[in-house]
């Protein structure tokens, strides 16, 4: 299934408030929901209803631990990427994200002549050869839906019906947070 | 390779491994989660806490709670590449990153060997921060937002 967009459809203040106090992490402490309702002035139940109401809504995915990638030894990765049929890109798209290896995959649009995949999946892996296996994995999922195409003239960077874009540098990275000010 | 390669691989007790393969799938939603959790490692909940506490103290988790789709905080994304001439990777870094728009930006083996996401509060500010990002760049800025996203199945076993 395809994550419909959400539509920053109107949250409940209490909700925001939800957000915000646990956007940044749950204490791990015997009740965690006990102290969320501590802090919201809520009872527990409110606060168990409301954390399943969101997961039903698709606000929250999931209550999980994130490992570090690195401290696993996951220290590859890759940003591969897919020319893939238009009309077959719903389903293999969502082929291509049920893949244990896969973090993120999102259909984007294509810019010819210069880029033209439409298909973008995230791999992880614990060495180059790792992440090269994992391409040719999707690679293979995909065989027949990849589209071919004649080189324009005009272009500067030729053709292929995929690529793997690894990263050598990271130039920046801050998280993603709902901001004070959007609390009305 | 994304870190200099001295980053430390940690040293896992068999308990924080399982502890790291399960949780990554998800907590169940009840008020004493970690006491189920024990249950099913057969081990005890303060023993559960202790080692997981341990586990974000060392950063070999890097957070614990709600996973929340970035959408719905409000705001626009895109992610965003340039295809920046070597001589200029240095000053054109410092350009696109003093944007405090800009989440992420990593370099990329590709032509295209910047790619960085904006996060906004609207639409119309990502296509603001692009047109100053190519004016102050002089290099043209490929748009990709996401069209359709799918759910992934991405777990790290250990």
């Amino acid at each position: 299934m395809s994550v419909s967009t959400f539509q920053s459809e109107a949250l409940t203040s209490l909700e925001r408030q939800y957000i915000l106090l646990t956007q940044n992490g749950l204490p791990i402490v015997a009740k965690p929901y006990h102290w969320i309702a501590t802090q919201l002035e809520i009872s527990v139940e409110e606060v168990l209803a409301l954390t399943k109401d969101f997961q039903e809504r698709g606000i929250i995915r999931r209550i999980a631990a994130v490992p570090n990638h690195y401290k696993l030894g996951y220290k590859f990765n890759g940003m591969t990427v897919w020319d893939i049929n238009d009309e077959q890109a719903l389903k293999f798209g969502n082929a291509v994200g049920q893949l244990r290896f896969v973090s993120h995959c999102y259909l984007r649009p294509r810019h010819l002549p210069n880029w033209n995949y439409n298909l973008f999946a995230m791999v992880h892996g614990k060495t180059q050869q790792e992440i090269q296996q994992f391409r040719s994995q999707i690679k293979e999922l995909l065989k027949e839906v990849l589209v071919t195409r004649e080189d324009d003239v005009s272009q500067s960077i030729p053709t292929r019906s995929n690529d793997m874009l690894t990263s050598t540098q990271i130039l920046k990275k801050t998280g993603l947070r709902l901001k004070r000010k959007a609390v009305s | 390779m994304d870190k200099s390669s001295t980053t430390v691989i940690a040293e896992l007790s068999p308990l924080d491994k399982a502890l790291i393969n399960l949780l990554q799938h998800g907590l169940p939603v009840c008020e004493r989660p970690f006491e189920q959790i024990a249950q099913e490692l057969n081990s005890t909940e303060e023993e559960v806490i202790e080692h997981l506490n341990q586990l974000l103290e060392s950063k070999v988790l890097s957070r614990f709670g709600p996973m929340f789709d970035a959408a719905c905080l409000g705001g626009a994304f895109t992610l965003a590449a340039l295809s920046v001439p070597e001589k200029d990777f240095k000053r054109v870094t410092e350009q696109v990153n003093s944007f405090e728009q800009i989440a992420h930006n990593y370099r990329r083996d590709h032509a295209y060997n910047m790619w960085f996401v904006i996060a906004t509060e609207s639409q119309e500010e990502i296509n603001q921060v692009i047109e100053k990002i190519e004016e102050k760049t002089h290099l043209s800025v490929l748009n990709t937002p996401k069209l359709e996203e799918f759910y992934v199945g991405l777990y790290l076993p250990v």
